[in-house]
């Protein structure tokens, strides 16, 4: 029998949505009838909308997909200007202020506090500047990524921005793609470094070669959601840039139609493949799908792939830095800890890249922002400038290695604090925890929850929200892998730290890393450290140890109405509220 | 009376009546699904939503953070309507999955609480 969320989307959904989130943004929270907020909370995600957690009735989280995380100029500015406006709640962030921007592992941006009654007005300075909500969520094509230099990396294979982009204008709003079994993410690499992360999308073009014409070979059903991670699959194709679009509607139409909608935790296309095998999905794809005659597989360049791997040896692993272009200008990779960045800030980098570069900025998969086209005559003025002192192109390894999803503060489905925990997490192991010399990129990746948003799966160290006691109080707490990483051979961390209390954790990492230096041989990374270690030494490895770290999110977050304000009980909500902020009581 | 249930967010919440009411992440008391006498589950997702008679159950995975055990649950009692309206179990609660009887003590039982 279909879910009610396949009855709810076979009613209404899509393009056709957008009417009803105007009316019930002109008539306010109130206006949605009660007995209809699930299906209505349900089909907003499409347009790019999601309602905040338990405590924070009436107020929306906004996500706005950046195609291959491009923001051409201007946008920013945009971006920032709304968020100062119409991003600010009840609630004030400790580390971020009351008004920020969330860059994400798909190259989006996501805005908190939002109020339905805005949309209308944000929707429109959106559109007016050429950025849009539509499919950040919901069943359907969401931010297409990819390499976020694609057409200015001097060192790529091939162009792959036109082909992200002419993904995304064909079928963001196609009303033959809108409605699929579950999300569909796609991923478009064109360089040698692999920076789109093709192995953990439900669809991958990867660079390839064939009979000396360039393209990319398709790979199909990797993800790392609910403990089922999974790496792309190779299904012997090899397309041309001009054919991408035909093979990649192809695919999705095969999900469309054979996906599971039975049961969302099995709709993934994931699980198809495990059921199918490659061979059957290439064969159905070329019978049913496609019109032209599918080629084999051509050569590609995995063996040269560095980008998030965890190794030590050659290429980049993220963008960090200051990089020449591909037409004689520089870009700058500013690294923003976990991905979060306040409105001032936010606003002012949006002038330094008008002032310095062409106004562009780009979004990567680490959470990080790139200022492109920037003359090499004016690279140092702009490396001096103060913004940069906070978003470093030159980071310590724990600040730049850092992602965190978004946590308790907003998700309902997170078990414990993410972001700011990270931050403090970093900060502390700056001051207090030497790596390895040669260590020059050690990754740390927090996420809430097995929904894996900040993709944990591939980092050195990988931390998941868990819950333990201690003294007998229940308190947060995190599971801990290690040694994950993409590159040539991708890898998924293993498992072996459990349920260590959030205030053990950076005296664990601190102890795991004196043991690597100890007993590292030559120049081994860590994650070579970890493949040849047995499961047994690694989780004995990990000693958990209070020090001079203090963690003030131990508490149960979830159950706050929001985790830092002073008075976080449910009970101190000003939940729901109107649209100036005012709360709605219940007996209005 | 039809009353409106189902799971939400991709397993983050129980609704009832279009409302959210249950949510994972949470810890719970449950019998019988690990070695522990009790476990002290968390809740890492609910996979689906069942009624018999005025109880409400829900399916889950999570983790027994005495033992380490991940599973997936029968369904285990939530709350109950009472005159319509939905009553959630107290958090202290030990949940009786169904599959064993329907049903749960209002107490835990000795020991569950501690850091053993």
């Amino acid at each position: 029998m279909p879910t009610d969320v396949e009855k709810w989307k076979s009613e209404t959904y899509g393009n056709e949505i957008r009417e009803h989130l105007m009316e019930f943004a002109e008539g306010g929270w109130e206006s949605i009838p009660e007995d209809e907020h699930d299906a209505w909370f349900e089909r907003f995600k499409w347009w790019g909308l999601y309602h905040q957690r338990n405590g924070q009735e009436s107020y929306f989280m906004m996500r706005i997909g950046t195609p291959n995380g491009v923001l051409t100029p201007g946008q920013l500015r945009v971006v920032g200007e709304i968020a100062d406006e119409y991003a600010r709640g009840p609630g004030e962030n400790p580390e971020f202020g009351a008004a920020y921007c969330d860059w994400t592992t798909r190259q989006s941006i996501q805005l908190h506090w939002i109020r339905l009654e805005d949309i209308p007005d944000i929707f429109e300075k959106l559109e007016a500047n050429d950025l849009s909500t539509q499919q950040a969520c919901g069943d359907s094509w969401r931010n297409i990524v990819g390499c976020p230099v694609a057409g200015k990396d001097s060192n790529e294979f091939v162009d792959a921005l036109p082909v992200a982009m002419n993904l995304h204008d064909t079928f963001k709003g196609d009303d033959d793609h809108t409605n699929l079994p579950r999300k569909w993410k796609v991923s478009v690499t064109g360089c040698r470094e692999g920076c789109g992360q093709g192995d953990i999308n439900d669809l991958a073009f990867e660079p390839a070669e064939k009979d000396g014409r360039k393209g990319f070979n398709v790979r199909v059903g990797g993800g790392l959601a609910r403990n089922e991670p999974r790496l792309a699959r190779d299904i012997d194709v090899f397309v041309e840039p001009e054919d991408a679009n035909e093979v990649a509607g192809g695919m999705s139409a095969l999900f469309r139609e054979h996906g599971n909608r039975e049961d969302r935790y099995s709709a993934r296309i994931k699980f198809l493949v495990d059921e199918w095998g490659t061979e059957k999905i290439r064969d159905v794809l070329q019978e049913e799908f496609v019109d032209f005659e599918l080629e084999t597989a051509g050569e590609d360049l995995r063996d040269e792939y560095t980008y998030n791997s965890g190794r030590a040896t050659g290429g980049h692993h993220d963008h960090v830095g200051v990089h020449e272009q591909n037409d004689g200008n520089y870009y700058v990779g500013l690294n923003v800890l976990v991905g979060r960045m306040g409105v001032d800030d936010t606003l002012e980098l949006a002038d330094l890249a008008d002032e310095y570069g062409s106004g562009e900025v780009r979004l990567t998969q680490r959470q990080n922002v790139l200022v492109t086209d920037v003359p090499e005559e004016d690279l140092d003025d702009l490396l001096a400038e103060p913004l940069l002192e906070d978003y470093s192109p030159d980071p310590h390894p724990f600040m730049r290695g850092s992602i965190a999803c978004t946590g308790t503060e907003f998700c309902s489905l997170s078990i414990v604090e993410t972001k700011n925990r990270q931050v403090r997490y970093a900060r502390w192991l700056k001051e207090n925890v030497e790596l390895p010399d040669g260590v020059e990129n050690f990754h740390i990746h927090l996420s809430g929850c097995t929904a894996s948003c900040a993709q944990p799966q591939i980092a050195d160290i990988s931390l998941r929200g868990m819950k333990t006691r201690k003294d007998g109080e229940a308190v947060e707490a995190l599971d801990i892998g290690l040694g994950g990483g993409l590159g040539e051979d991708p890898r998924f961390a293993d498992w072996v730290g459990q349920r260590v209390p959030a205030d053990e954790v950076p005296g664990a990492i601190g102890n795991l890393l004196a043991s690597f230096e100890e007993r590292r041989e030559g120049e081994e990374s860590f994650r070579d450290f970890v493949e040849r270690s047995d499961e047994e030494t690694l989780e004995v490895l990990i000693e958990p140890e209070e020090t001079s770290y203090e963690d003030p999110y131990m508490h149960n977050t979830k159950l706050t109405w929001y985790p830092y304000a002073e008075e976080d009980s449910m009970d101190d909500s000003p939940a729901p509220a109107s649209a100036d902020g005012t709360p709605i009581t219940s007996d209005d | 009376m039809a009353v409106s249930l189902r799971t939400l967010d991709d397993g983050a919440w129980v609704s009832v009546e279009d409302e959210r009411r249950v949510g994972a992440s949470e810890l719970w008391y449950v019998t019988g699904v690990c070695d522990c006498e009790v476990a002290d589950f968390v809740v890492e997702g609910i996979t689906d939503v069942d009624v018999d008679g005025r109880t409400i159950a829900a399916e889950t995975y999570g983790t027994c953070i005495r033992c380490g055990r991940s599973v997936t649950t029968d369904p285990v009692p939530v709350g109950r309507l009472v005159d319509g309206a939905f009553e959630p179990l107290a958090a202290e609660a030990v949940r009786i999955p169904w599959g064993d009887s329907v049903g749960w003590q209002v107490s835990p039982v000795s020991g569950t609480s501690g850091d053993d």
